[in-house]
C-alpha cells in the first residue's frame, strides 16, 4: 500500500508532456499483422499450414525421388505391395505408385486451385458490380443468381464435361468456373454493400474516382479477407468433386493419373491390394482435412468477435 | 406470407426453365445425336428423328421439346431399349429416395444433437471430440470411406451383406456412409449457428428473467438457431442426392442414382438428358418448399 | 435509517483477455434505499453496465470475474448465492430493461409470451392465468389494443411500443428494484418522455425501486433522487442531485454538466465537450484517472489516486483540488466554473458555494 504523505504532495499544474506520458496504449499493429498474430495461436491451422506446404513440395519434387515415370507400363512388375524398390508398390500394369500418387496430386491440386481462384475471380467482379451501382444492374444480376443458384452444379458438370468432351484439366477447370462463381458474387456484393457507406469509399468517390477504380482498388481489397476463407473452404470441395466426377467415369483421362483416378482404380481391386486404395485416400483426406482447419483457423484469426 | 411464396415459386418455375433450356442447347452441343446407334437401323433412327422432330430447324426442335417436357415426356433411353426415362425413373427412384430419406434423417438428427453439444460444451472436451468426428467426416468423402466400411464390417467381420437392398441390414451400411457427410455439415454449422445465438441480446435478456440455463438453451437458443440451419437444408438434400450416385455404385443398390453413372459410362445420351432435367427439377422444388418453409417460421421473412 | 435495499460494497470487477486484465470496475461503494432512484452516470466504457450487470449475477464467466468486494440484496449475500438461489432473484426480485429493445427481445417469439415467461416462471401458475396476468400488465402501461398487440412480434412493433414491452416484462413480478440500462438511448426525444414517465409512474404504483444507468444528464434530471458519477471504474463524485447539478465539484462533472446541448442557453455559446479519451483500463493509471483530461491537473493527480473529501449532504467527490494544499487552483477552477454559470445561465443561480 502506497503511503500518501500529503504534506509533500506537488501541486504545480501537469505540463502538457508530462500528460501525454499518460496516454501511451497498445501498441499499435496493422489489420493484417493482427489477423497473422491471431493465426499463429492457433496451431491446428499453423499445422495444417505446414501439413499443406509439405504436400506442395512432395508434389512438385516428388516424382523425381526416382527413376520411374507415372506411364510406363511394365508388366513383369505388376502388383507388387510396397517396398524398397517401388516405395507406394505399383498398379495392375505394373506403373510406379509413388511417382503417380505425386504426379496425380498435382493433378488434383492444380484443379482444385484455379477451380476455385478463376470462379472466385469472375465472382467477385460480378458482384462488385453489382453491389456497387446497385438499382437495376444490382436487381437484374440478383435475380439472374437466384435463377442460377436453383440449378444443381455437379450435374451440371457432369453435362458440361461430356459436352465440352472429359479428360482435360482445362475442361474440369471450365465446368467448374461456368457453375461456380455464383456463391462468391452474392457473397461480395453483400461485403460491397457494407463497405460503400463507409468513409473512405465517399472520401475517394468525391475526390472524383471512376467507378471501376473504386471497386478494383477500395471495395473489393477490403473484402479480401473474407473472400480468403471462403476459397479455403472451397478448394476441399473442389477436390472433392474431381474424386467424384473420376468416380462416375468422368475424370482425368488414363493414364494421366490424379488422386481422384487412383481412388477409383484401386476401388475395384481394394479386396486384393487395400494399400493402393489407403495410400491416395490418406493424401485427399489429409489436403481437404488441412484446408477446412486452415479455413476455420483464418475464419477465426479475422472475425474479432470471437477473440477472447 | 403470400407475396414470399409467390416470389419464391417465380423464381424456381424460372430456374427449371432455364434448366431445360440449357440442357437442350448442350445436348445439341454433344457429339451426334441421340438416335446415331449401330443397333438400330438407319430408317428407325429416321422414323425416331422425326418423331421428336430432330430433322427441324433447332429453335421448331426447342419448341417441341419443350412441349413434350410439359406433357412429362423425359424421352427415352438407347441402352434400355423401349424404355422411356419416365419408366426408368418410376422403377428406381423409390429406392434412392428410400435410402436418401433414412440417410438425411438419421443425419440430420444426430448432426444437430452434435452441434448442441458442442456449443454448450465449447472448448471442452465433448465440443473437441465432436468436431474431431465433424471435420473427419469432411474430410473423409463417400468414395473413401464407403469401400473402407463396407471391408471392414462386409467382407472382414462379416457382419454386414456387402450390397443389395430391401432388407434393413442392408441399409445400414449406405445410410450411414451417405448420411456421414450430412452428418459432419450440420454439426459444424449448428455449433456456429448456436453460437452465434449465445452472443445475441435477447439471450441476456432471458438469463436476466432467471431461467436456467438449460431453459434458455430449449426455449430461446433452439428455435433461433434452427432458423438458419433450414437454409442448409436444400444443399444437404443435394448433397445426399450426389452422394447416392457414388454410394450406390460401392453397394450395389438398384436405384437411379446407379443407372444415371451408368448412363454417364455407356453414353446413354437421352437418359443422362432426361435425368438431369429430373434431378434438377427434384431439387429446385425442395429447395422451394425449404424456402417456403423457412418463411414460415422467421416472423421476420414473412412481411418482406 | 432504514436498511438499504441494495449495499455494494468495494466491488471490483475484471475480465481476462488474451491482453492482459482489464479493470473495469475499481472498487466502488455504493448503495440505494427503497423508493429510491439513483443514477450511475458517465461515458461508455466507464463501467456502470458491468456494475449492475454484476449485481444482478449476469456477468459473463469467464472472461469477466469480481475480484473484490460485497453486494448485500435485502440482507442477501449476492456473491455467495447457488446459481439455483441466484435464478429464484433474477427477473422475479430484481430485473432489468435494457438499451436497444429490438435485439433484447426474442424475434421469433410473440411479445405476450415473452412478458409471460418470467411470471410463470416464478410463479406456479398456468398459461391462462399468465395470459391474465399479461393483460392486467399491458393495461397498466395503457399499451394500446393489447389482445392484437399480446400476439405481434417484436419487428411489428414501433421502438416504443417494443420499449413499453420490455417494462412490462421486467415489472411482471412486481421486482424490488429495475435497473434500467440506458432505457432511453435507443428511443426518439418524445418517446422517452413518455417512457421516463412510464418508469416514473410504475415505481409508485408497484413499489419498486429503480437504479438507472445512462450518460444523458436530462434522464438523470427527470428520474433519479442520488446520482454516482462513474468515471474510469471509479465513482469520482456522489450526491443528491441537487447537489450534482447545482454545486458538482468534480472537474469531470462539470464537463459532462456542460456538454449538455441546452435550449436556454445563450445564443453565442459554445458547445463544450471534453477533450481526449478515458484512459486504458488494462494499465489503468496509478493517479486520478481524469487527470490524462482535466484542465486543472497538477502532478499530485497523476501520481496519488485521490482520497474522498465530504461536503455537507453526503455530498462526497475524490478530486485533489479540494485537499488544503490545492487552494489556488481550487479558486481558479471555480471562479472559471461560476463564470461559465454566467455563459449558461442558470445552473449558478442556486450558488455554487
Amino acid at each position: 500500500m502506497q503511503i500518501i504523505q500529503r504534506n509533500r504532495l506537488d501541486f504545480t499544474p501537469l505540463s502538457p508532456d508530462e500528460l501525454s506520458g499518460e496516454e501511451m496504449v497498445r501498441p499499435e499493429t496493422t489489420y493484417f499483422r493482427d489477423v497473422w498474430r491471431n493465426l499463429k495461436k492457433r496451431k491446428t491451422a499453423i499445422a495444417s499450414l505446414v501439413i499443406l506446404a509439405l504436400l506442395v513440395f512432395m508434389v512438385l519434387f516428388g516424382p523425381m525421388m526416382n527413376s520411374y515415370n507415372y506411364y510406363s507400363n511394365d508388366y513383369s512388375a505388376a502388383n507388387q505391395g510396397p517396398s524398397g524398390e517401388h516405395w507406394f508398390g505399383t498398379d495392375t500394369l505394373g506403373r510406379d505408385l509413388w511417382t503417380r500418387v505425386w504426379v496425380g496430386g498435382r493433378v488434383s491440386l492444380l484443379i482444385a486451385i484455379l477451380a476455385t481462384i478463376i470462379p472466385y475471380a469472375i465472382g467477385m467482379l460480378i458482384g462488385g458490380v453489382s453491389g456497387y451501382f446497385g438499382g437495376k444492374i444490382d436487381m437484374l444480376i440478383m435475380r439472374i443468381i437466384d435463377v442460377l443458384m436453383g440449378i444443381p452444379s455437379l450435374i451440371y458438370d457432369i453435362l458440361l464435361i461430356m459436352v465440352l468432351g472429359s479428360g482435360s484439366i482445362s475442361t474440369l477447370v471450365l465446368a467448374f468456373t461456368i457453375t461456380g462463381w455464383l456463391g462468391s458474387a452474392r457473397t461480395t456484393r453483400g461485403l460491397v454493400l457494407q463497405l460503400k457507406e463507409r468513409e473512405f469509399v465517399m472520401a475517394s468517390t468525391t475526390l472524383g474516382a471512376s467507378p471501376m477504380r473504386i471497386i478494383l482498388r477500395h471495395l473489393l481489397p477490403n473484402t479480401l479477407g473474407i473472400i480468403v476463407v471462403g476459397m479455403t473452404m472451397t478448394i476441399p470441395s473442389v477436390i472433392f468433386a474431381e474424386a467424384f466426377l473420376s468416380f462416375i467415369g468422368l475424370g482425368i483421362t488414363p493414364p494421366n493419373p490424379s488422386w481422384g483416378q487412383l481412388i477409383k482404380e484401386a476401388s475395384e481391386v481394394f479386396k486384393q491390394y487395400p494399400y493402393r486404395f489407403i495410400i491416395p485416400c490418406i493424401f485427399v483426406g489429409l489436403t481437404m482435412l488441412c484446408f477446412n482447419l486452415l479455413g476455420d483457423g483464418l475464419r477465426d484469426a479475422l472475425d474479432p468477435r470471437l477473440r477472447s | 406470407m403470400v407475396r414470399y411464396v409467390l416470389k419464391r415459386v417465380l423464381i424456381a418455375l424460372l430456374t427449371v426453365f432455364t434448366l431445360a433450356t440449357v440442357t437442350f442447347f448442350l445436348s445439341k452441343l454433344l457429339p451426334g445425336d441421340p438416335f446415331m446407334n449401330e443397333k438400330i437401323p438407319t430408317s428407325v433412327q429416321e422414323k425416331q428423328r422425326a418423331y421428336y422432330g430432330l430433322d427441324r430447324p433447332v429453335t421448331e426442335q426447342y419448341l417441341i421439346y419443350m412441349g413434350n417436357l410439359v406433357q412429362g415426356d423425359l424421352g427415352t433411353s438407347i441402352k434400355y431399349v423401349g424404355r422411356s426415362v419416365w419408366d426408368i425413373i418410376r422403377e428406381f427412384f423409390p429406392v434412392s429416395a428410400q435410402l436418401g430419406l433414412i440417410a438425411l434423417v438419421f443425419a440430420e438428427i444426430v448432426g444437430l444433437l452434435f452441434g448442441i453439444l458442442c456449443a454448450q460444451y465449447r472448448n471442452r472436451w465433448p465440443d473437441y471430440v465432436l468436431m474431431v468426428f465433424a471435420i473427419l467426416g469432411i474430410a473423409l468423402p463417400s468414395m473413401v470411406i464407403g469401400p473402407l466400411i463396407r471391408y471392414l464390417f462386409g467382407v472382414q467381420l462379416r457382419w454386414l451383406p456387402v450390397g443389395g437392398w430391401g432388407k434393413p441390414e442392408q441399409m445400414l451400411m449406405p445410410a450411414f456412409v451417405l448420411g456421414l457427410g450430412t452428418i459432419a455439415g450440420n454439426t459444424r454449422s449448428m455449433r456456429a449457428c448456436m453460437l452465434a445465438v449465445i452472443t445475441q441480446d435477447y439471450v441476456k435478456t432471458a438469463r436476466a428473467k432467471g431461467m436456467s440455463p438449460l431453459r434458455v438453451v430449449m426455449k430461446h437458443e433452439l428455435k433461433n438457431s434452427l432458423v438458419p440451419m433450414l437454409a442448409n437444408l436444400g444443399p444437404m438434400i443435394a448433397g445426399v442426392l450426389m452422394g447416392s450416385f457414388v454410394v450406390e455404385q460401392i453397394f450395389v443398390i438398384p436405384g437411379l442414382g446407379k443407372h444415371f453413372v451408368n448412363a454417364v459410362s455407356t453414353l446413354d445420351y437421352p437418359l443422362i438428358m432426361g435425368l438431369t432435367i429430373f434431378y434438377g427439377t427434384f431439387l429446385v422444388v425442395m429447395n422451394l418448399l425449404v424456402d417456403i418453409l423457412y418463411g414460415w417460421v422467421d416472423p421476420r421473412i414473412r412481411v418482406k | 435509517m432504514t436498511e438499504h435495499i441494495l449495499d455494494v460494497r468495494d466491488l471490483a470487477v475484471s475480465f481476462f483477455t488474451y491482453a492482459g486484465e482489464v479493470q473495469a470496475v475499481r472498487g466502488i461503494t455504493w448503495h440505494l434505499d427503497r423508493h429510491e432512484t439513483v443514477a450511475l452516470v458517465g461515458e461508455s466504457g466507464c463501467g456502470k453496465s458491468v456494475t449492475i450487470q454484476t449485481v444482478m449475477g449476469l456477468l459473463q464467466s469467464p472472461p469477466g470475474r469480481v475480484t473484490g468486494g460485497s453486494i448485500h440484496f435485502e440482507g442477501l449475500d449476492m456473491l455467495k448465492l447457488t446459481p439455483r438461489e441466484l435464478r429464484s432473484i433474477q427477473g422475479n426480485r430484481m430485473s432489468m430493461i435494457f438499451q436497444d429493445p429490438l435485439s433484447y427481445l426474442n424475434p421469433t417469439m410473440r411479445v405476450g409470451e415473452q412478458i409471460a415467461e418470467s411470471y410463470r416462471l416464478h410463479h406456479r401458475v398456468n398459461r391462462r392465468e399468465a395470459q391474465a396476468k399479461v393483460r392486467e400488465m399491458m393495461e397498466l402501461i395503457s399499451f394500446p389494443e393489447p389482445e392484437r398487440n399480446m400476439r405481434a412480434f417484436p419487428h411489428q412493433l414501433s421502438g416504443g411500443m417494443r420499449q413499453r414491452i420490455m417494462v412490462a416484462m421486467a415489472l411482471i413480478c412486481s421486482p424490488g428494484i429495475l435497473f434500467a440500462d440506458e432505457p432511453t438511448t435507443a428511443l426518439d426525444v418524445t418517446i422517452q418522455a413518455q417512457i421516463i414517465e412510464l418508469m416514473n409512474e410504475l415505481k409508485e404504483k408497484l413499489d419498486t425501486s429503480i437504479v438507472l444507468i445512462t450518460h444523458d444528464l436530462g434522464v438523470v434530471a427527470n428520474m433519479a433522487e442520488r446520482i454516482y458519477v462513474m468515471y474510469a471504474g471509479k465513482i469520482v463524485e456522489r450526491g443528491s442531485a441537487a447537489d450534482i447539478f447545482y454545486r458538482p465539484r468534480h472537474p469531470y462533472t462539470w464537463g459532462l454538466l456542460q456538454s449538455v446541448p441546452r435550449l436556454d442557453a445563450r445564443q453565442d455559446r459554445v458547445f463544450r465537450y471534453i477533450p481526449g479519451t478515458p484512459p486504458d483500463l488494462l494499465n489503468p493509471p496509478a493517479g486520478c484517472p481524469f487527470a490524462a483530461r482535466c484542465p486543472y491537473a497538477c502532478r499530485a493527480c497523476a501520481a496519488y489516486m485521490p482520497e474522498e473529501t465530504d461536503f455537507e449532504n453526503a455530498h462526497a467527490c475524490r478530486c485533489w483540488l479540494y485537499h488544503e494544499g490545492a487552494e489556488e487552483l481550487r479558486k481558479k477552477a471555480e471562479a472559471d466554473w461560476k463564470e461559465q454559470g454566467k455563459e449558461v445561465g442558470s445552473h449558478g443561480e442556486e450558488g455554487a458555494s
